[in-house]
């Protein structure tokens, strides 16, 4: 971002809120309905004072029922209102998983393309926090295997502020995964931060060396691990995908024919994973482009467990990325 | 500490207008005005003749399986007659004789029946949901049809559909309590046909009726004869008001039965009894509805065959003109069209590989 443009201070979930806030401004047709999103706000309060400064009918409590207001936000979509429906945490949506699977995703070819389903469904997604084997998993890549809907990926503060009102333009059924790790995530926003596409991926720091494709809470593990390897001599190339469904092949395949090296690093679990997808993606359009094979590097296939040391030691870690880098780098 | 009673303040009603006899109660006889009892009738003897012939073009080979509807027309017919043009209808999947009445047209439903994708083309401004298969699962958009309704400031109302077994999903239980808890304008109508493919009622629910579910989420419940096309209408004529007034859904029973198989695929005759079966063919929807219009003097033999006639030739059209259709529709390449309002590029890859799989493979385009 441009020093000159006046930047001020928030946090992951204040840039949530105000994406909410700015969208139910600017359209009486959007509302926010989900658990304990009203006086509670929100179990993760992104929504705390929206409440009482949008009323009840806007900020919209349900009973304990995903199914229940997953299903009715896509009628509320289908008789013209534009939802935002907040599920608590991933895990919990696998309780609306028929409703968005056979139903938000299908009723466009159901109805002979006649209703689109323009919803917004917003959840918090992955682990670090010690919330354990029902809360805590990264389930969006697997929701980027379902054609129908968008998948997107918020890791930075623009994102989180921005995408939010481009998914309500969208006239189909986009889901938001916000890492749970990224809500107190605090840094600079320009004053004038507002809607940003959600179509493409983006280069986070430029290298020549090796591409690491990632994308939400893992994109500062890949960062961090990039700035150490810099001191050793090695440019690290960082993609943040952004969107999982659809995917942007373009972006990384061009980083790759000038690195000539992939790695994927994903806080998904391995086994027919999102990474596995971007990896066939790789040998099917890149593959002459590689030096040595693409790598990956994810979550261990556990439940996430809830001992700290446990729970970082399955999930990503910046010295395997280092490590993993470094053996590409030198004998590739 | 007390044992004390809780009373709930509402009771469970049965309405019956019109036996299965063809006797009428006079005292709770609606007033419904000549033209539309005959509109009613047509609109149910439509069902049914269309219903056999889907049935005799699916022995012949000329559809595929599909759910008959036979018995069950009253129940239909005599609730979305209550529905205006701009109200929504939200069907389960065994509901061709309503969506006939909401303006599907029988080709429409011959092509859906045969696998076209251009079956399932709902006309524009219609708003009517598609068949719900996933069973249950349309009660929410119902549910979400009617919070829009009402956040909007209409009249509009909803009224969705499903079977006995639907109401055993947890989908029933979310949809309705949150209607109530929003007191969103939908009226559930539960055709309760007494089976579930092989599941009879008495292994769905140990509840007396499905009508009283509706206490235990605060809002109306009321169980009719559902064959019996007078008391449909006025249970619906009843909680359209309701609804359109602000006051909340409504769960309406109909107590019907499923007087075919389950779905063409389905021999009933594995599990349950022909004695049964024959009990509820002499409660025949339309043949006590013919004697009460004939007791009215609206219906002589010489009406009742035009009426009959007129139904059988625009059947007949329709076969012949969605058999002349499928001859030129069924573009395997439309999979792809309907799934997002833009194609991704990575779709338009696999519908190009599709395209030259086809080219390659047999020239031409297999229709049908
Ligand atoms: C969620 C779900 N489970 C199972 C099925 C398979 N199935 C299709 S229809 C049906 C029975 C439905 O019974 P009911 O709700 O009484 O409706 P009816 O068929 O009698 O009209 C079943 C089990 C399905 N389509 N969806
Ligand atoms: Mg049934």
């Amino acid at each position: 971002m441009s020093g000159a443009q006046s930047a001020r201070k928030t946090s992951y979930r204040e840039a949530v809120k105000e994406a909410i806030r700015e969208a139910l401004q600017k359209d009486e047709r959007v509302f926010l309905m989900g658990e304990d999103v009203g006086h509670y706000g929100g179990c993760y309060a992104v929504s705390k004072g929206l409440l009482a400064e949008f009323g009840p009918e806007r900020i919209r409590d349900t009973p304990l029922s995903e199914g229940g207001f997953v299903g009715a936000g896509i009628g509320a979509a289908l008789g013209g209102l534009r939802p935002i429906v907040e599920v608590m945490t991933v895990n919990f949506s696998l309780l609306a998983l028929d409703q968005i699977l056979n139903n938000a995703a299908t009723l466009l070819h159901m109805s002979g393309g006649q209703f689109n389903v323009p919803l917004v469904i917003r959840m918090a997604t992955g682990a670090g926090k010690q919330l354990a084997a029902q809360h805590a998993h990264s389930l969006e890549g697997w929701y980027a295997h379902i054609p129908g809907i968008r998948v997107l990926s918020p890791a930075t503060l623009e994102d989180a502020r921005g995408m939010l009102w481009t998914a309500l333009q969208d006239p189909d059924p986009v889901l938001i995964f916000e890492n749970n790790t990224l809500y107190n995530m605090e840094g600079n926003l320009s004053e004038t931060a507002g809607p940003v596409d959600i179509d493409t991926a983006r280069i986070r720091r430029s290298g020549s060396d090796i591409t690491l494709i990632t994308y939400s809470a893992s994109l500062y593990k890949c960062l961090d691990a990039a700035t150490a390897l810099a001191g050793e001599g090695i440019e690290v190339e960082v993609i943040d995908l952004r969107s999982l469904r659809p995917l942007d092949d373009a972006t990384y395949l061009e980083s790759i024919s000038r690195t000539n090296r992939a790695l994927i690093v994903d806080e998904g679990w391995r086994s027919g994973g999102i990474s596995a997808e971007i990896s066939a993606r790789i040998m099917e359009q890149g593959f002459y482009d590689l030096d040595t094979p693409v790598e990956r590097i994810c979550t261990a296939e556990v439940p996430i467990p809830y001992a700290r040391h446990m729970e970082e030691a399955a999930l990503p870690r910046i010295d395997t990325i280092i490590d993993t880098v470094k053996r590409m780098v030198r004998h590739g | 500490m007390p044992r004390s009673r809780i009373d709930i303040p509402e009771t469970i009603h049965y309405l019956s207008i019109l036996d299965e006899h063809g006797v009428l109660d006079t005292e709770l006889e609606p007033q419904i005005d000549d033209k539309t009892l005959i509109a009613l009738y047509s609109a149910m003897l439509l069902g049914r003749r269309f219903d056999e012939r889907m049935l005799d073009l699916q022995r012949q080979g000329r559809i595929g399986t599909f759910p008959p509807i036979k018995g069950q027309e009253a129940a239909q017919i005599g609730s979305i007659f209550q529905l205006k043009s701009t109200d929504w209808f939200v069907p389960a999947f065994r509901e061709t004789a309503a969506e006939i009445w909401r303006g599907r047209s029988l080709e429409s439903i011959l092509l859906y029946y045969n696998g076209f994708n251009e079956g399932t083309i709902i006309p524009a401004d219609q708003r009517d949901l598609p068949m719900a298969v996933p069973v249950g699962s349309q009660i929410l958009h119902a549910t979400g049809l009617g919070y829009a309704a009402r956040y909007r400031g209409t009249d509009e109302i909803v009224m969705t559909y499903f079977g006995d077994g639907a109401t055993s999903e947890g989908d029933f239980h979310e949809g309705l309590n949150c209607a109530a808890v929003y007191q969103a304008p939908v009226i559930f109508i539960c055709q309760n046909n007494q089976w579930a493919i092989s599941i009879p009622l008495k292994q769905q629910t140990h509840s007396a009726t499905i009508a009283q579910k509706a206490l235990a989420y605060g809002m109306p419940g009321i169980q009719v004869d559902g064959n019996d096309v007078l008391a449909v209408y006025t249970a619906a004529q009843e909680a359209a008001e309701r609804a359109r007034n602000g006051d909340g859904p409504t769960l309406i029973e109909c107590v019907t039965y499923r007087v075919m198989m389950h779905t063409t695929a389905d021999d009933p005759s594995r599990y349950r009894d022909d004695e049964e079966v024959e009990r509820w063919r002499q409660k025949d929807p339309l043949t006590r509805f013919a004697v009460y219009l004939q007791n009215k003097g609206l219906l002589d033999q010489s009406r009742e065959q035009e009426i009959e006639t007129e139904v059988l030739a625009k059947i007949q059209t329709a076969v012949d003109s969605a058999e002349k259709q499928m001859k030129t529709l069924g573009e395997p390449l439309d999979m792809f069209n309907h799934l997002y309002a833009k194609m991704p590029p990575s779709l338009q890859c696999q519908k190009e590989e599709v395209r030259q799989y086809l080219a390659n493979n047999t020239g031409e385009v297999h229709h049908g």
